[in-house]
C-alpha cells in the first residue's frame, strides 16, 4: 500500500506536468533554483567542516533548526501545503491508518523541496569528517530531522486548518495566525540590540537552547557524539524522537479526523434582504459594483488582504522607527489593494459564467470591479496615510502621501483591468483550506504579476518622483503630487477600464474556458 | 433537406402535423456546422439542429457525449472552433450581447457566486440582464416561492445542498423572462416533489410561448416532458425531430440503446457474486 500511495504521487506529478507545458518549464527552473540553492549549501558546508568543532556546531545546529522553522512555517503563510495528496481524498478506501501516514509521509518527501530537503541533509554529514565516530549520529540526526520537517508541517498545517475554519470569523482567525507571523520579523529585529553582528555574537546561549528543542535536537546528535558528551547526546535523541513521535500522533489525529468529517464551515451564515444589492443604482454595472463589495467583505480571499494591510505601518514603524519607511505604507497599499482585483476573475472561478452568459458589458464589468476595490482602497489609503504621517512625525507630508496613494491605487487599478481581461491563473478556491494550495501555479501568472508591476510603476512615476521630492524636503512637490496623483490615477483607470472592457468583451468565453479547465 | 422530412408517410396518413408548421416560426435556436475540438479530443464534430420555437426540446446522449459542449456552444459560454449559432434569428457569436438578452442559461458544473444569499443572487442575475430594481426584486421573490427556498432566501448560497443550488440556478435563468430557456442537467440531485414543480414551471413557460431545451440521461423524464428530442453521441447528432419520430413507435430508451448500441450485457463479472469471496 505504501509503495501504491509513492507510485500514485509519482503518476500525479507527472501527468501534472503532461498537462501544461508551463508547468514543465515551472518545475523545470523551480528544480534547477533549488539544485543551485543546493549546490551552495553543500558548498558553505565543505568549507567550514574544515574548521573549529565549535563553528561546525553552530552550523549544523542553528541551519538545520532554521531549516526545520521553514518546513512548519512557510506552508502556512506563504505557499501552502501541496495538496496533490489530500488525505481526505482517501477517505473511501480502506487503507489502514499508519500504513497511510507512512505513505503519505513518503509521498511528500517525493516533491521538489523534500528531495532537496532529503539531500541537504544528508549532506551536512560532511561536517563531522574529522570525526568518523559522529557520522552515523549524523545520518541518524540528518533522518530523525527530515522526518520532522516532514510530519511537523503536517501536523501543525492539520491542526491549525481545524482551528480556522471552525471559527466563527474565520476572517479573523487567519488575521491572528498570520499577523504575528508578519509582525515576527520586525519584532525580533528590534529585540536584538542594535549593532550586533554575527561576527562578534556569543550564539552559545541561543545554541544551548535550541539544541534541546525539537528544531534542533536532531542535528544536535552527531556533535554530542563527536565530542563524547554521551550523557546529552542520549537526551537529545529523546528529544528528536519524541518530537517525531508527536508529530506523527498529531498527524494521525488529524488525519482520522480528516477521514471521518473534512474539514468544512459549518456555521450557517444569512444576511437579511438585499444587502447592497438594494442601495446601488439598479444598473448592470451598479449590480457588479454591488457583488464586488460584498465579496471585498465576506470571502476570506478579500478580506484577509483587507485585514493584513493595516499591519504594513506598524511593520514598517518597528522595522525602522522614527524613520522614513513608515511613509511608503499608504502608497503601498494603494498599489496592493488596487493591484487585487488582477486576480478578481480568477477568484470568481467558474462562476464567472453568470457575467458571460449575460448581455453584459466589458466596460460596466471591468468598472464595476475597479470601483468596488476603489471603495476599500481610498478609505485605506487616507486612513494609513495619516496614521504614517503622523507616526513618521512629518504632517507636512500628508498631501504627498495621499496623492501618491491615490495615483499608485488608480495605476493599480487601471492596469490590472486589463491584466485579468487577459490572464487567469489557479488561484485558492473560497471554500479550499487556507493552508492548501492549488496546483499549476504557472508561469504566466508569474509574468503578469512582473509584467503588471513595471507598468504601474511605469505609469505612476510622475507622481511617485513628485512624492518622493516632498520626501527630500520639497513641500511644494507635495502639493503637486496631491493633484497630480488623483488625476493620473484616474486617467490610467479609465484608459485600463476602457481597454480591459473592449478586451473582456472578446476574451469572456476564453478566459471561461481556462477556469472550467482548472477544476 | 427539409424535404426529406416531409415526405409523406402512408402509415400516418400524409398527415405530420408539424410539417407545415416549423417554417412558419423562426426557429428559437439554430446550429449549424458546430465543431469543437479539446486537444486531441474531438468533442463535437459538425453538429446541426432546429430548435422550433415553442418546443420543449430534449437533448439525450451518453456519458461524453458532447452534450455539455453543445450546449456551452449554444449559450455563448464557449467558443466554437466552427460553426453558427442563431438565437431567435440573432447571430449569437456575432452579437453576443443582443442574443444573450434573449437566452436563460443553467450550465452543469460550474459554480455560482455563491457567497451571496438566494435573493441577492437572483437579483444579481437579474440587474445583469439590465431588468430595474422593482421588477428584479418582485421577479425574485415570485421565483424563491416557485422553487420553494423561500425559507432559505437569506441564507448564503454556499451553505445550499446541490439541489438547492440547481433550484436557485433555475430562478437565475428565468428572471429576465428569456425567449429560449437552456438547461443542462436541470434534475441532477434534484428532491421528486421540486423536480415536479420545475416541470410545472416548464411547462407552463411552454404553454406560454417559451422554447426549452434541457439535457438528460434520464430518458423517461425526456420521454413525458418532451416534444422535440435529438439523440446525440460522440460529437454528432444521430437522430432529431418530434419525440415520436426519432422514438419511431418504440419506447425511447429503446430507440436510444438500438441508435447508439453499446449495451455489454452484463455478463464477465462473476466475481462480483458475493458467494465467490
Amino acid at each position: 500500500m505504501v509503495a501504491h500511495l509513492v507510485r500514485l504521487k509519482l503518476i500525479l506529478t507527472a501527468n501534472g506536468l503532461r498537462r501544461n507545458a508551463w508547468v514543465v518549464v515551472g518545475f523545470v527552473v523551480g528544480s534547477l533554483y533549488g539544485l543551485g540553492v543546493l549546490v551552495g549549501c553543500l558548498a558553505a558546508l565543505g568549507y567550514v567542516s574544515t574548521q573549529a568543532f565549535e563553528l561546525r556546531e553552530m552550523t549544523g545546529v542553528l541551519a538545520g533548526a532554521g531549516l526545520v522553522l521553514l518546513w512548519w512555517v512557510v506552508p502556512l503563510v506563504a505557499f501552502g501545503l501541496d495538496a496533490t495528496m489530500d488525505p481526505a481524498r482517501f477517505a473511501p478506501f480502506p487503507i489502514p491508518r499508519p500504513q497511510l501516514l507512512v505513505g503519505l509521509t513518503l509521498a511528500g518527501l517525493l516533491g521538489v523541496p523534500g528531495v532537496l530537503t532529503l539531500l541537504g541533509a544528508l549532506g551536512s554529514t560532511v561536517l563531522w569528517w574529522h570525526e568518523p565516530r559522529a557520522i552515523p549520529a549524523a545520518l541518524l540526526g540528518a533522518l530523525l530531522a527530515v522526518l520532522t520537517c516532514l510530519l511537523g508541517s503536517r501536523a501543525l498545517a492539520g491542526a491549525l486548518a481545524r482551528v480556522v475554519v471552525r471559527r466563527r470569523v474565520r476572517e479573523a482567525g487567519v488575521a491572528l495566525v498570520l499577523v504575528p507571523l508578519v509582525l515576527a520579523g520586525p519584532i525580533l529585529t528590534r529585540l536584538v540590540p542594535a549593532g550586533y553582528s554575527l561576527k562578534d555574537a556569543d550564539v552559545t546561549p541561543l545554541l544551548r537552547v535550541v539544541a534541546w528543542t525539537p528544531l534542533g535536537a536532531a542535528w544536535s546528535l552527531a556533535p554530542d557524539v563527536a565530542e563524547g558528551r554521551w550523557g546529552q547526546a542520549a537526551g537529545r535523541l529523546l528529544v528528536a524522537l519524541a518530537t517525531v513521535a508527536a508529530a506523527a500522533l498529531a498527524w494521525d489525529r488529524s488525519l482520522r479526523r480528516a477521514l471521518v468529517e473534512p474539514v468544512r464551515e459549518t456555521t450557517k451564515r444569512r444576511d437579511r434582504g438585499l444587502g447592497l444589492f438594494g442601495r446601488v443604482p439598479a444598473t448592470p454595472l451598479g449590480a457588479v459594483y454591488a457583488r464586488c463589495l460584498t465579496y471585498w467583505v465576506r470571502d476570506p480571499r478579500y478580506a484577509l488582504a483587507v485585514v493584513l494591510v493595516p499591519v504594513l505601518p506598524i511593520v514598517f514603524a518597528l522595522a525602522d522607527p522614527g524613520g522614513r519607511l513608515v511613509v511608503v505604507a499608504a502608497p503601498l497599499s494603494g498599489f496592493l489593494m488596487g493591484w487585487a482585483i488582477a486576480a478578481d476573475v480568477a477568484y470568481d472561478g467558474t462562476a464567472f459564467w453568470l457575467h458571460v452568459a449575460s448581455p453584459l458589458r466589458g466596460l460596466a464589468d471591468r468598472w464595476g470591479r475597479a470601483l468596488a476595490a476603489a471603495s476599500v482602497t481610498v478609505v485605506v489609503v487616507l486612513t494609513l496615510s495619516v496614521v504614517s504621517a503622523m507616526l513618521s512625525h512629518r504632517l507636512t507630508l500628508l498631501p504627498a502621501l495621499v496623492g501618491c496613494g491615490l495615483g499608485m491605487a488608480g495605476c493599480a487599478l487601471g492596469v490590472a483591468s486589463v491584466a485579468s481581461a487577459l490572464v487567469v491563473y489557479p488561484v485558492r478556491q473560497p471554500g479550499d483550506s487556507p493552508f492548501s494550495i492549488r496546483q499549476g501555479a504557472t508561469l504566466p501568472a508569474f509574468l503578469t504579476q512582473i509584467g503588471g508591476w513595471a507598468l504601474v510603476a511605469a505609469f505612476s512615476s510622475p507622481v511617485t518622483v513628485l512624492t518622493s521630492l516632498a520626501v527630500a524636503g520639497h513641500p511644494a512637490a507635495g502639493w503637486a503630487a496631491l493633484v497630480v496623483g488623483p488625476v493620473l490615477g484616474g486617467g490610467v483607470l479609465a484608459l485600463g477600464a476602457w481597454l480591459g472592457g473592449r478586451l473582456l468583451d472578446r476574451t469572456g468565453p476564453d478566459l471561461l474556458r481556462r477556469l472550467l479547465a482548472m477544476t | 433537406m427539409r424535404a426529406a422530412t416531409r415526405v409523406t408517410r402512408p402509415g400516418r396518413g400524409g398527415l405530420d402535423p408539424y410539417a407545415d408548421a416549423v417554417p412558419d416560426v423562426a426557429p428559437a435556436l439554430v446550429l449549424r456546422g458546430l465543431w469543437r475540438r479539446f486537444g486531441a479530443k474531438t468533442a463535437v464534430a459538425g453538429i446541426d439542429l432546429d430548435v422550433p420555437a415553442g418546443s420543449f426540446y430534449g437533448l439525450v446522449g451518453p456519458n461524453g457525449a458532447g452534450k455539455t459542449t453543445t450546449l456551452l456552444m449554444a449559450t455563448g459560454l464557449l467558443r466554437p472552433d466552427a460553426g453558427q449559432v442563431w438565437v431567435g434569428g440573432v447571430d449569437l457569436w456575432a452579437d453576443p450581447v443582443r442574443g444573450k438578452a434573449l437566452l436563460g442559461v443553467l450550465p452543469d458544473g460550474v459554480k455560482l457566486f455563491d457567497r451571496l444569499t438566494g435573493a441577492q443572487l437572483v437579483t444579481y442575475a437579474g440587474l445583469l440582464h439590465g431588468l430595474d430594481r422593482p421588477t428584479a426584486t418582485r421577479r425574485a421573490d415570485d421565483l424563491l416561492a416557485a422553487v420553494d427556498l423561500v425559507a432559505d432566501r437569506d441564507t448564503l448560497v454556499v451553505d445550499y445542498s446541490a439541489g438547492m443550488a440547481k433550484k436557485v440556478s433555475l430562478a437565475c435563468a428565468l428572471v429576465h423572462a428569456p425567449r429560449l430557456l437552456v438547461l443542462d442537467e436541470p434534475f441532477e440531485a434534484v428532491d421528486p416533489i421540486s423536480a415536479a414543480n420545475i416541470r410545472d414551471i416548464l411547462a407552463d413557460y411552454v404553454r406560454g410561448g417559451g422554447t426549452v431545451i434541457v439535457s438528460s440521461h434520464v430518458m423517461d423524464l425526456v420521454q413525458r416532458m418532451c416534444d422535440h428530442v435529438a439523440v446525440i453521441a460522440a460529437g454528432h447528432v444521430l437522430a432529431a425531430g418530434t419525440l415520436d419520430e426519432v422514438r419511431a413507435g418504440a419506447t425511447l430508451e429503446d430507440r436510444f440503446v438500438e441508435l447508439v448500441g453499446g449495451r455489454t450485457g452484463g455478463e464477465g463479472l462473476a466475481w462480483l457474486r458475493t458467494s465467490s469471496a
